[in-house]
C-alpha cells in the first residue's frame, strides 16, 4: 500500500537502475567476496536482532524461570533453599490475604480501566472533530502522561485527603461529606483508580483519535446518505473500524492493571506496602513485595509471581478467543 | 551529513523519506474537508478534560509555593504562594536532588540511546531482511511484552546484591538496555517507510550490511528514531517498581528520592513532598511544552498500524 501510495506521488524511483548481475567491481575475487557477501546476508539479521534476545534472556527469561524454581522451594535471603514441591501455591490458596489481593487486583483493574478507555474512546470522538485549539486540547489531555507514578500518586494523596483535600472540599459544597477516601474500602480502590485513570486517560484517547483519523471519510459519506446520525455512525462505523485498536488499548491496559503496584502503594504512605491496614487495597504486586521484601519470604514471593503470570495468561486466551469470535461475526 | 549528501543512495533515500511525510498530510487534509464541525457541547466537554488533566499539574505548583499549614487548613489555596525558594532548600537538605537528578539523567539517557540503536537494528532486520524463523520470533518479541517485570524482580535482586550492584545505576540500566515495544515500533515505521530496493541498490553496489545501516537505515529511520528516543526517555525517567527495589537513598533516580519524601525519617511536610513532585516532574513538562506535538505525532504515529 505505501509502495502505491509514494508512486501516486509522483517521487522519482529511489533506486538507480541496478543490474541484476553480480556485483560489478572486482572479478577477480569474486570467489571469496560472494562467500563473504553470502554470511553477511545470512549473518546479519541474527546479528541485528540478538541484542533484543540477550537482553531478554538475561533479563526476562532466566529470572522467570527462576522465579518458578524458587517458587517450589522455601528461601529465605542468605540461606540455602530446599525443596518444598507446592506448598508455597497452597499456602497462597489458604491465605486470606491473597485471596484480598487477588480480589483488590481485579476490582481496581476494573474500575480504572473501563471508565478510562471509555472517556478516551469519547475524547478520541470529540477531538476528531473539525475545531479550534485542536492542538492546545491534544498536548492539554496528554500532559498527565508526562508526569510519574509517583509524583501523580503524592499530589493525589494531598487532593484526596479527607480533612483538608480539595475534593471532600468540593464534594462537601454539594452537600456530601466526609468521604474516607484512605480508611475505607470502595473510596479508597476509587481514589487510586483515578490517578490511573488521569494518567492515561489523554493518552489512550490520541491512539483512537489516530485509528479514527485512518477511517476513509467515505465510509461516513455512505453512512450519512442512508440517514445515520452522528451516533449512529459512531456506533455503527467509528468503532468496528477501530476495533483493532481497542482490542490493543485493552490488552495493554489489562496487562498494566494485573502489575499495579507505585499508585497504591504510595496512597498509602506508610501502610502503603500493606494496601492500608485493613489491605482493602493491596494488590498482588504489593502482596508479593511484602512477602519478599517485609517478611523475605521468597519463595512465597515468587509464588505470587507466577500466579500473577497465570492470570495474564489467562485473560490473554480469554481475549484472543473473544478477538477472534468477535472478527468471524464482524464478517472480516 | 555532508559525507552522505554526497551518496546518490542517501539522496534517494531522502527523497522517499520526503515522499511519505506529504502522504499523511494530504491524507489528513483530505478527512478534514469533509470532517464535521464541532458543536459547543464538544467544546465543553473538551475543556473539561483539558481542565481535569491540567490542574492537579498547577495545583502542584499551588502546593509547591506554601507551607504545610497552608495546604493542610482549608480552605486550600488556589493560587501560588512565596514559599517555593524555602521549600525547594528543604527538599535538597532531605534527598540528595542534585544526585537524583543527574542519575535520572544519565539512566534515561542511556536507556533511550541504547533502545533507539538496537531496536532500529532489530527492527530494520524484521521488516526488511528474509532469515529462517522470523515470523516465529517476531511473535516472540511481542509475546515478550506481557511478562510482567514482577516476575524477574526477585532473581534480578539477588543477581545485583551478589554482584555488589545494589544502589549501583548498572543495575536499572541494564535490564533496560533494549525493549519490545521500541523494536515492535521500528518495524512497523521501517516496513512501510524503507523501500526494498534502496536496500537491493546498496547491495549490488557491494555495500555490507552495516554500511546499509549507516548510510541508508539510520537516515529514513531518523523521525522515528528521534520519537522513540522520546518515549523511552520519559518512559525510564518515570520508571518506579524496578528503581524502587535496586536503589536506595544514597544514589536515587529522581522517583526513588520522592519515594523517599513521602515516607522515611522526616515528619511529613506535604509541601515539601509537592514540591520534590514539581522537580521531578518539571524536566518532562518543559519538554512536552517544546515538543509537544511531535510527542502527540509520535505516540499516534506508532498505534496505528498495531
Amino acid at each position: 500500500m505505501a509502495t502505491s501510495v509514494r508512486a501516486a506521488d509522483g517521487s522519482p524511483p529511489p533506486a538507480r537502475s541496478a543490474p541484476s548481475a553480480p556485483a560489478p567491481d572486482g572479478r577477480r575475487s569474486a570467489g571469496w567476496r560472494s562467500r563473504l557477501y553470502r554470511f553477511d546476508t545470512k549473518a546479519s539479521p541474527y546479528a541485528f536482532i540478538s541484542p533484543f534476545f540477550l537482553v531478554f534472556a538475561a533479563f526476562g527469561l532466566f529470572p522467570l524461570i527462576y522465579t518458578g524454581w524458587l517458587s517450589l522451594h522455601q528461601v529465605e535471603l542468605g540461606a540455602p533453599a530446599h525443596w518444598v514441591g507446592f506448598r508455597n501455591y497452597t499456602r497462597l490458596w489458604d491465605s486470606s490475604f491473597f485471596w484480598t489481593a487477588l480480589r483488590n487486583t481485579f476490582t481496581l483493574g476494573v474500575i480504572s480501566t473501563v471508565p478510562q478507555l471509555l472517556m478516551a474512546l469519547g475524547l478520541a470522538h470529540l477531538l476528531n472533530f473539525k475545531m479550534r485549539a485542536r492542538g492546545f486540547f491534544r498536548v492539554a489531555i496528554l500532559a498527565p502522561y508526562a508526569t510519574s507514578i509517583a509524583a501523580a500518586s503524592l499530589v493525589f494523596v494531598q487532593l484526596f485527603n479527607p480533612d483538608y483535600g480539595m475534593i471532600n472540599q468540593f464534594l462537601g459544597h454539594l452537600g456530601v461529606h466526609g468521604i474516607q477516601w484512605e480508611t475505607s474500602k470502595w473510596p479508597a480502590q476509587i481514589a487510586i483508580s483515578a490517578i490511573v485513570t488521569w494518567r492515561w486517560t489523554g493518552y489512550n484517547a490520541l491512539i483512537y483519535l489516530a485509528a479514527m483519523q485512518a477511517v476513509p471519510a467515505d465510509l461516513y459519506e455512505a453512512a450519512a446518505l442512508d440517514g445515520a446520525s452522528r451516533w449512529r455512525q459512531f456506533i455503527s462505523v467509528t468503532i468496528p473500524s477501530i476495533r483493532p485498536t481497542i482490542f490493543f488499548t485493552i490488552i495493554v491496559s489489562t496487562i498494566g492493571a494485573t502489575q499495579l503496584f507505585g499508585e497504591p502503594m504510595l496512597y498509602g504512605g506508610g501502610v502503603g506496602i500493606s494496601g492500608g491496614s485493613a489491605h482493602q487495597y493491596q494488590t498482588l504486586s504489593l502482596y508479593m513485595y511484602e512477602k519478599g521484601w517485609q517478611t523475605g519470604e521468597l519463595g512465597q514471593a515468587s509464588a505470587v509471581a507466577w500466579v500473577m503470570l497465570g492470570i495474564l495468561l489467562l485473560i490473554g486466551t480469554v481475549q484472543l478467543f473473544v478477538l477472534r469470535i468477535n472478527r468471524r461475526t464482524a464478517g472480516g | 551529513m555532508a559525507q552522505l549528501t554526497e551518496n546518490s543512495r542517501v539522496v534517494g533515500a531522502r527523497h522517499s523519506a520526503e515522499a511519505a511525510r506529504p502522504k499523511r498530510r494530504r491524507f489528513r487534509a483530505d478527512g478534514a474537508g469533509k470532517q464535521q464541525q464541532a458543536g459547543p457541547i464538544a467544546y465543553v466537554f473538551l475543556i473539561v478534560a483539558a481542565l481535569l488533566s491540567l490542574f492537579p499539574l498547577y495545583w502542584t505548583v499551588v502546593a509547591a509555593s506554601r507551607t504545610d499549614t497552608e495546604i493542610v487548613t482549608p480552605p486550600t489555596p488556589l493560587l501560588p504562594g512565596s514559599h517555593l525558594i524555602d521549600n525547594l532548600k528543604i527538599v535538597w537538605d532531605q534527598v540528595d536532588m542534585t544526585k537524583a537528578l543527574i542519575n535520572s539523567t544519565i539512566v534515561a539517557s542511556f536507556v533511550a540511546v541504547s533502545t533507539v540503536v538496537f531496536a532500529t537494528l532489530a527492527g530494520f532486520a524484521f521488516a526488511k531482511l528474509e532469515f529462517r524463523g522470523r515470523n516465529a520470533l517476531l511473535t516472540v518479541v511481542v509475546a515478550t511484552m506481557t511478562i510482567p517485570p514482577q516476575l524477574s524482580v526477585i532473581p534480578l535482586y539477588q543477581i545485583i546484591t551478589n554482584l555488589h550492584w545494589f544502589d549501583h545505576l548498572q543495575s536499572v540500566i541494564l535490564p533496560s538496555l533494549v525493549a519490545a515495544f521500541g523494536v515492535f515500533f521500528m518495524r512497523q515505521f521501517l516496513s512501510e517507510a524503507l523501500p526494498i530496493e534502496l536496500i537491493e541498490a546498496a547491495r549490488v553496489d557491494g555495500a555490507h550490511s552495516l554500511r546499509i545501516i549507516w548510510h541508508v537505515v539510520f537516515p529514513i529511520a531518523r523521525p522515528a528514531m528521534a520519537v522513540l528516543g522520546m518515549l523511552v526517555f520519559v518512559q525510564s525517567w518515570n520508571d518506579f517498581f524496578w528503581p524502587f527495589i535496586a536503589l536506595d537513598q544514597q544514589n536515587p533516580t529522581v522517583q526513588v528520592a520522592l519515594a523517599g519524601l513521602g515516607s522515611g525519617n522526616h515528619t511529613v511536610d506535604h509541601a515539601i513532598v509537592v514540591t520534590g513532585c514539581l522537580v521531578a516532574t518539571l524536566p518532562l513538562l518543559l519538554v512536552f511544552a517544546v515538543l509537544g506535538k511531535q510527542i502527540v505525532g509520535g505516540i499516534t504515529a506508532g498505534a496505528v498500524k498495531s
